[in-house]
């Protein structure tokens, strides 16, 4: 018999609906999982037991009376970046305090919508800032994957990393995250998970903590493709309290899974073969192009040029856009305050207590490339740059249906082994950043593992407003490479 | 453009962080790191290129202009550090 933390969300979906197992039981033993495994793996920074119990009463109370919608009792974890009505929501900063949002985010009030079990708040980088999850004021989270015959501490990737490491070692059936830069699918790709990141607009940023908002998004993690598709239909769709949420019909991502890739041109970027790209991630990088020829598609050649561009473009919007959306953070309204001798004394003093370190470096930046005398040079150039990254996609979308790149540079690395050159840090993102910039779906899909044992992702990378066939394409990568290699810390194991 | 003391100072002053002098030449090494790296940007040719505000290739919706939201006082309120009746409370600024 499976046990109830391994099965799949669409697998625990069809056995709930056929009552084999009720929501209660299913979510008691996620419950029970993250009680053993998360006092190691901190990946929630806050379980909520009690309300997750009574939500999948409900749920057994509407399967009961054949009322079951598409999450009905189903059990996920929310990145503590999206505000939940009554429950402590952190951004993993100081700074919030004892924060408890007076209102629920679009997203997470739409998986409630359809019957969903949360049971708690995922850790997450401060403020979504980081591709380690190091930069959490409540501890890093520890990713469950080992290298074989080597205990040392992984992380889980960034910014979602507690996100990732829920779902790799079933401490849920899929997860919410957010991606700026490549925060689904780098820690996605570190946890041997599935992510996607869709198309700008796709979900409402109503009630997500903001980090840049011309970058962030919503999206799902879970443990197959399927189950993505399930989680980002029910997490998408027209929200009037988000002036950049896209007024278009949801569609039916679930069945554009086992579309196939017979016909679909698929682009090779060869502007990321980038130099120090491990030999392992380029192999892999060669098999995935394998796999899609011999399931049909035409492999072509493509160019985006400004890619190398894509890393300081970024850090100057994002920083630029984070220190503005910061700004709400001075004391008063909400958060934590330190008294001062005057308001801006006050202002400084409690942003200075409340901040670390990286959210601290970002604001610094944002500001300065903000500031009178500066803001052409840095700020406006890069808008600019960032016009032709995107203006590179455009014209690549009349030659190619999707693009197959690596998710990321290397595996998961040491918590030890993690450099204090943050530029060092931000080249992580090398592969993932551009999707953010030109507004595009992006796509992590585990593929193979690496020689010490570690899982490595392939991205797929899609037309605006076109995740079908980015999930048609992760689906075939993902029935063809057969990843079945679980972490070594999980639960049931 | 490189980042000196008295620049750090005064960029700490507008983003209102409180930064501690025995922390400044850290976080000047640290911004001239990252600022350095950001300088390859120059040599990207924008000639003409129509910068690009925002995530998003549709164009924002405007509305009617009317209340939509309100008479939540008290939830506004809730997470105040420091409130004094209906008011969040701040140090004396006007003498």
């Amino acid at each position: 018999m499976t046990a109830p933390t391994d099965y799949t969300l669409a697998g625990a979906r069809a056995a709930l609906a056929r009552r084999e197992i009720s929501a209660t039981e299913l979510t008691t033993a996620h419950l029970d999982a993250v009680a053993a495994l998360n006092p190691r793996l901190n990946a929630y920074i806050t379980v909520t037991p009690e309300a997750a119990l009574a939500q999948a009463a409900a749920a057994d109370a509407a399967l009961a009376k054949g009322e079951g919608r598409a999450l009905t009792g189903i059990p996920l974890a929310i990145k503590d970046l999206f505000c939940t009505a009554g429950i402590r929501t952190t951004a993993a900063s100081k700074i919030l305090g004892d924060f408890k949002p007076p209102y629920e985010s679009t997203v997470t009030s739409q998986l409630l919508r359809d019957g969903a079990v949360f049971l708690g708040k995922a850790n997450l980088d401060e403020f979504a800032m980081g591709s380690s999850n190091e930069s959490s004021a409540f501890g890093g989270v520890e990713n469950p994957w080992k290298r074989q015959g080597d205990d040392s501490v992984l992380v889980p990737g960034g910014s979602s990393g507690g996100s990732a490491a829920a779902v790799a070692a079933r401490l849920a059936l899929g997860a919410t995250a957010t991606d700026t830069g490549g925060s689904i699918r780098q820690p996605a790709a570190f946890c041997g998970v599935v992510g996607i990141k869709p198309t700008y607009g796709r979900c409402s940023r109503f009630g997500i903590v903001a980090y840049a908002s011309s970058l962030d998004q919503a999206g799902p993690v879970a443990r197959t493709v399927e189950d993505c598709a399930i989680l980002l239909g029910s997490m998408a769709g027209f929200d009037p309290k988000d002036s950049t949420s896209a007024d278009r019909a949801v569609p039916d991502f679930a069945a554009a899974v086992a579309r196939g890739v017979k016909g679909l041109r698929i682009g090779i970027p060869r502007e990321y073969r980038v130099e120090g790209l491990s030999l392992e991630i380029d192999a892999l990088w060669r098999q995935g192009m394998d796999w899609l020829k011999a399931e049909g598609a035409t492999l072509v050649d493509i160019s985006l040029p400004h890619t190398k561009y894509a890393l300081p473009t970024y850090y100057i919007v994002a920083p630029a856009e984070a220190s503005s959306n910061l700004a709400r953070y001075d004391g008063v309204r909400f958060g934590i305050r330190e008294e001062g001798a005057d308001l801006k004394d006050l202002y400084e003093r409690s942003r200075a207590a409340g901040f670390g370190p990286e959210v601290t470096r970002r604001i610094l930046i944002g500001t300065y490339v903000l500031s009178a005398g500066y803001y052409d040079a840095y700020y406006v150039k890069a808008q600019q740059v960032r016009a032709l990254i995107k203006r590179d996609f455009d014209q690549a979308w009349g030659q190619v249906d999707a693009i197959l790149t690596p998710a990321t540079p290397t595996a998961a690395f040491g918590r030890d082994e993690t450099q204090d050159d943050p530029v060092a840090m931000y080249l992580n993102d090398v592969f993932t950043i551009t999707a953010n910039l030109a507004g595009i779906p992006g796509m992590s899909v585990p593929a193979g593992l690496d020689s010490k044992g570690l899982p490595l992702g392939l991205q797929i990378l899609g037309r605006p407003f076109d995740e079908e066939t980015v999930f048609a394409v992760g689906g075939a990568i993902e029935r063809v490479a057969g990843f079945t290699a679980t972490p070594s810390v999980r639960a049931a194991a | 453009m490189s980042l000196d003391t008295a620049t750090v100072r005064r960029v700490a002053s507008l983003a209102r962080l409180r930064v501690e002098e025995a922390d400044l030449p850290r976080l000047e090494t640290e911004l001239n790191g990252i600022l350095g790296w950001i300088e390859q940007l120059q040599a990207a040719d924008t000639q003409g290129v129509e910068p690009m505000a925002g995530g998003g290739a549709e164009k924002l919706r405007l509305r009617e202009d009317r209340v939509t939201d309100g008479g939540i006082q008290q939830q506004v309120l809730a997470n105040a550090p420091d409130r004094a009746d209906v008011f969040f409370s701040v140090p004396k600024v006007v003498e």
